[in-house]
């Protein structure tokens, strides 16, 4: 028997998965980069 | 190249490109997907999983370009020394170990309704596999490294040698069979119809500008740290020096 498969949800699932995934990688990258750099201003004012 | 060794022409520059490559990256590519969701016609054989195309192929190709940024940031690290290879190349990693894990998950959710399975060991799915894994090995050396005081070199050696991955991923459907296809698009020619392969490659570029903007932020990151690490162990050995004065005194 064949399997019917809707292909939108894995479609949906793909898109979902790859925009999650990039913009927590973008979100993540920027918020470390701003803490850090944060940091090196307190280490010169000390 | 030479002329941004220096950390503060280096900061000059990054400190407008890296919003710049990061706002104009998600919308370009956040257009191209939304081209490739709502309006791009469902294939002939494949129906509309082909709409996985447009996330699948950039992340694939960044994949392999992540690592062959470290390879080559690794080469000029260890022959010119160049001050900001080595970082360049650690934050070449994190981006391209994410590009990659997006490459395998969607192209299994494209596996399964295109070919009947999630998974095969294949030549090309089995060489992403490991690129995956040389990726979390070459975070977590960097690391151990940076946690150590060990000497940079190791990671980029390691940078070196995982390069030779990159031929096989792009070889593997060429010289083993497969159930993935052989590439539809090499130098100068394509199979793609106009209505794919424009949004395909608006997508690629926007996609490449996020990667930029990333391991630009990591770089910057990654060279805060330094130097306010730096700037403290200076203080300390400062203060410390001066109590010393003063004990003799």
């Amino acid at each position: 028997m064949r399997e019917v498969l809707d292909q939108w949800n894995f479609v949906i699932a793909a898109y979902a998965l790859g925009i999650g995934g990039t913009l927590a990688m973008v979100a993540w990258s920027w918020i470390s980069m701003r803490r850090a750099e944060a940091r090196r201003e307190e280490a010169r004012k000390k | 190249m030479h002329a941004f060794a220096n950390p503060k022409r280096f900061l000059s520059l990054a400190r407008w490109l890296t919003p710049l490559l990061l706002v104009s990256g998600l919308l370009l590519a956040g257009a191209a997907l939304l081209y490739g969701l709502l309006w791009a016609p469902a294939e002939r054989l494949q129906g509309d999983s082909v709409r996985i195309l447009f996330l699948h192929v950039p992340t694939a190709w960044l994949a392999m370009g992540g690592w062959s940024a470290i390879a080559i940031s690794s080469l000029v690290e260890l022959v010119w020394r160049h001050p900001l290879a080595s970082l360049a190349a650690r934050a070449s990693a994190v981006p391209g170990a994410v590009f990659t894990a997006i490459c395998l998950a969607t192209g299994s959710l494209w596996g399964r309704p295109a070919w009947g399975t999630w998974w095969v060991w294949d030549g090309r799915l089995t060489s992403m596999l490991v690129l995956l894994f040389l990726y979390f090995g070459y975070i977590a050396l960097a690391q151990a490294v940076d946690r150590e005081g060990a000497s940079s070199r190791i990671p980029a050696i390691f940078g070196l040698v995982g390069a030779i991955n990159i031929p096989i991923i792009h070889y593997s459907v060429i010289w083993w069979n497969s159930l993935h296809q052989p590439p539809s698009i090499t130098a100068g020619k394509s199979a793609m119809s106009p209505e794919f392969l424009i949004p395909l490659l608006v997508a690629t570029f926007g996609f490449s500008l996020i990667f930029g903007g990333v391991v630009l932020a990591r770089m910057r990151a990654l060279l805060a740290e330094i130097q306010a690490e730096a700037r403290l162990r200076r203080k300390a050995l400062g203060d410390s020096a001066s109590r010393g004065r003063g004990v003799t005194a």
